[in-house]
């Protein structure tokens, strides 16, 4: 802490800050292609992402067909069935979920929330953004090579994924998706690069780390761990690519194929299961870490109530952070590992239920008395609270090991998972959406569209999800093309995967109109003005909305307060920007937390 | 998992030694800017891109040490057969190692604003880069033609592996190194050139000391040191 000089109104006069070069795009490539401004990069990455997602939905879409009326459409054979899965689990987690939260959300906000002009290294981050395209474009040339696309399922388990039988794996489809895989995560490395050393280097005068907003403290930690467990998709993706192009054995066993036995041999499956978790958990962190800082803004914003614990909810985002590294094997109770290995991991996935329970209470807790406002960006962050809840409920008993190898491979498990890392952080997704779009617009998306989207897809989503749960518990097993025929299944099964289908049909239709929604109102939404939450965060507080190049006109902004002063007592609004300086709280601790 | 999660141990102590002096338990909702008081961002601010190559050097650095974890997975199978080092390895040693004071030179030089030594230390620093680079391709070429090739066995995976990895990474450095020299003749004061020899020097050090680790786990050494370590702890 220094003592600075006071002008006359009590403000500290802003750092002057000259004027770069850069902020004055020379033609519209460089403003808009080839850009290095960290908004519109954060745009092309939403973009390409949401595109990514609708390629991924209709995935879903075919996949559910066969589920729910196996036979009917005989273009979606076991083999298709398989591609179908495959890729809309990968797209999903990897080129949606993560480039949306840390390449769009992570680009658009951290500048802004903490008072920087951009990026600390904007070429990088062009860059970056340009890398990632072509990680999608070599993944989705994937469907137009002989062969098509692997079916290897999304964790791509050798040895069969690179045996003759699956799809694309003795083709194009496996090689494809490894190259793109290791594109993708060059293109984040710079990526997130650039995030972590923003949050450090960047930050406003007064912006301390205790001050900054919970989104950024949560996009900032799950691009440090993204940093740290991508290098191990990257080490097991080359070491596959060797034993599918050159022949090596790191993961083929000696086996016999069709009858002929296969020139390897000693290669461990299972080096590449704690490779690919080892990635694979801390991965589902680096979606969630996201989603609950920007929750937690939602939440606080909207029920004009300062953050509940925000001390306990950066502690809890750092716990949770540094225990997801020493959960994965409890994705491997069924690979025959030690038992002992297994009470371990059983442990410390049920130890990192703690920090979370935590966030989830102090989520709670902001809401008790709050003035709460039930706008489209409300419902969803509300939304978001009752499934993460719900999936997350679902992974203590997965996490143990005893329920775990019964249940593991029926649909329990994929109702669990698409609870906790599906609907969940899309549900934020959307929140976060109906919440910037008018700072990167200046229009508000339209209410009632929105708030049906909401209704249609939050009820949608338990239709779809809480009947699998019963199918998974009935023993019907995932993975699998067709089960008509097996005994144990009764025809009420059928009937509850032909209502899922029907179900998923409509969830999937009504995103049309949230996607009409992001077009239309460009044009006709209703102006927003610069604040229209009338929130405390810097982002909020620019000179122009949207917000040109290098963000905040002549002078950055310097910072008085934290993230979260609503309805403090005495204050003339019921809302302190966090570059606002005075008045001076009515009693110490009062909007304590 | 073993090196992997000892190496993550490594970054969460320097990480909570940091995090412990960024005031973590502040209770940022009882601060009042308007009374005076403006938390000061560090005194002596680190230009962004060493922290940004620090960064990134823990990505290489858990990188590699997936790597080794999956060697030292793999190992403990029955087909593994260990890999005769070939002895030009040891000439390519001494070359990053030369390579390595080179550049320790030409940051001295530039911190005492000495051109021509900085010359001449960053032209030395490349050309014994370069022939440790060659060496390990007449090292790949001299395996191959002994029958360790490629294929031949996981162990052989792993060298050719994990050499070629160490060495494209010593390649990205030296086009940062050709466009640092690049610099040393065009830019007219030292001054500007500070940063990018600094980088160039903690980028090469690291590579070193990678290097030097992944010797000591073909040679045997580093397993000795885990044995020891292990009678010691029992």
């Amino acid at each position: 802490m220094v003592d600075v000089p006071l002008g006359s109104t009590g403000a500290v006069a802003a750092p002057d800050v000259e004027d770069v070069e850069l902020y004055h795009p020379h033609s519209w490539v460089t403003k808009y292609v080839f850009s290095q401004d960290a908004k519109i990069i954060a745009i092309q990455y939403a973009f390409v992402a949401l595109s990514v997602g609708l390629v991924a939905l209709v995935l879903s879409w075919l996949m559910r067909l066969q589920l729910g009326f196996p036979g009917v459409f005989s273009f979606i054979d076991a083999n298709a069935y398989y591609q179908f899965i495959t890729m809309h689990g990968m797209m999903m987690v990897v080129y949606v979920l993560t480039a949306l939260f840390l390449g769009g959300f992570g680009n658009y906000l951290i500048p802004l929330m903490i008072g920087a002009r951009d990026m600390v290294f904007p070429y990088v981050n062009m860059l970056s953004f340009w890398i990632y395209f072509l990680a999608v474009l070599i993944l989705v040339a994937s469907f137009f090579v002989p062969g098509g696309p692997t079916g290897a399922g999304w964790t791509l388990y050798p040895p069969q994924a690179i045996t003759t039988g699956t799809p694309g794996g003795q083709e194009w489809g496996i090689i494809l998706m490894l190259v793109s895989l290791m594109v993708f995560i060059i293109g984040f490395t710079m990526g997130g690069l650039n995030y972590v050393v923003t949050v450090l280097q960047s930050r406003a005068r007064g912006m301390t780390l205790m001050r900054m907003p919970l989104t950024v403290w949560g996009i900032f930690t799950a691009s440090f761990m993204a940093l740290l467990a991508f290098p191990a998709l990257f080490v097991g993706a080359v070491m596959m690519l060797f034993d599918r192009v050159l022949g090596t054995s790191f993961f083929m066993p000696a086996m016999v194929e069709m009858g002929q036995p296969l020139d390897r041999n000693g290669g461990s499956p299972l080096l590449f299961q704690h490779l690919f978790w080892f990635f694979g958990h801390p991965e589902v962190y680096i979606v969630a870490l996201p989603a609950f800082g920007i929750v937690s803004d939602l939440i606080s914003t909207h029920a004009r109530r300062n953050i509940f614990g925000y001390r306990m909810m950066v502690w809890a985002l750092l716990a949770i952070g540094a225990l997801s590294f020493i959960v994965w094997a409890h994705h491997m109770y069924v690979s025959g590992m030690n038992p002992y290995f297994g009470f371990f991991f059983a442990t410390t996935t049920l130890i990192i239920a703690i920090p979370t329970a935590i966030k989830v209470y102090n989520w709670i807790l902001t809401l008790w008395r709050g003035d709460i406002h039930l706008t489209a960006p409300m419902l969803f962050a509300l939304a978001f609270i009752v499934t993460f809840v719900n999936g997350g409920l679902t992974g203590l008993f997965l996490g143990n090991v005893v329920v775990d190898v019964p249940l593991s491979d029926t649909m329990f498990v994929v109702a669990h998972f698409h609870m906790v890392m599906g609907v969940a952080p899309i549900l934020v997704i959307f929140g976060a959406i109906y919440h910037w779009y008018p700072k990167v617009t200046g229009r508000m998306l339209n209410d009632a569209l929105g708030k049906l989207h909401f209704w249609v897809t939050f009820l949608g989503a338990y239709a779809i999800f809480f009947p699998m749960h019963y199918l998974g518990l009935m023993g019907i097993p995932r993975r699998y093309h067709d089960i008509a025929d097996m005994a144990f299944v009764p025809p009420s099964a059928h009937t509850l995967n032909a209502f899922i289908t029907i179900v998923a049909l409509i969830v999937g239709a009504a995103q049309l109109a949230f996607v009409f929604n992001l077009f239309w109102s460009l044009r006709y939404g209703k102006e927003s003005g610069g604040n229209p939450w009338r929130a405390t965060t810097l982002e909020w507080q620019t000179p122009e909305t949207p917000p040109p190049h290098g963000n905040w006109g002549k002078h950055v902004p310097v910072v008085y307060r934290w993230a979260y002063d609503y309805s403090v007592p005495g204050a003339d609004e019921d809302f302190l920007p966090q570059n606002q300086s005075g008045p001076t709280r009515a009693a110490p601790g009062a909007g304590h937390g | 998992m073993g090196s992997i999660l000892f190496f993550l141990s490594v970054l969460a102590i320097i990480a909570t030694w940091w995090l412990s002096r960024q005031g973590l338990a502040s209770k940022p909702w009882l601060e009042q800017g308007d009374a005076g008081v403006l938390p000061e961002l560090s005194p002596q601010p680190v230009d962004p891109a060493t922290i940004g190559l620090r960064v990134f050097l823990a990505v290489v650095g858990s990188f590699f040490a997936l790597f080794i974890s999956a060697y030292t997975m793999r190992m403990q199978l029955p087909d593994w057969r260990t890999l005769p080092l070939p002895p030009i390895l040891w000439l390519n040693t001494t070359m990053l190692v030369l390579s390595s004071i080179a550049l320790h030179g030409a940051k001295v030089a530039v911190q005492r604003g000495e051109r021509t030594e900085l010359k001449v230390s960053l032209i030395a620093a490349g050309i014994s880069a370069l022939a440790f680079l060659s060496g390990q391709l007449v090292a790949w070429q001299q395996l191959t033609s002994e029958g360790y090739g490629l294929t031949a066995n996981p162990a052989n995976d792993f060298f050719y592996v994990l050499t070629g990895a160490h060495g494209l990474h010593l390649l990205g450095g030296l086009v940062a190194l050709a466009r640092t020299t690049e610099k040393a003749w065009r830019v007219p004061t030292t001054e500007r050139l500070r940063l990018p020899v600094e980088l160039c020097a903690t980028y090469w050090h690291f590579l070193l000391l990678l290097w030097l680790l992944l010797l000591s786990i073909w040679v045997g050494w580093a397993g000795e040191l885990i044995d020891l370590c292990r009678q010691l702890l029992a």
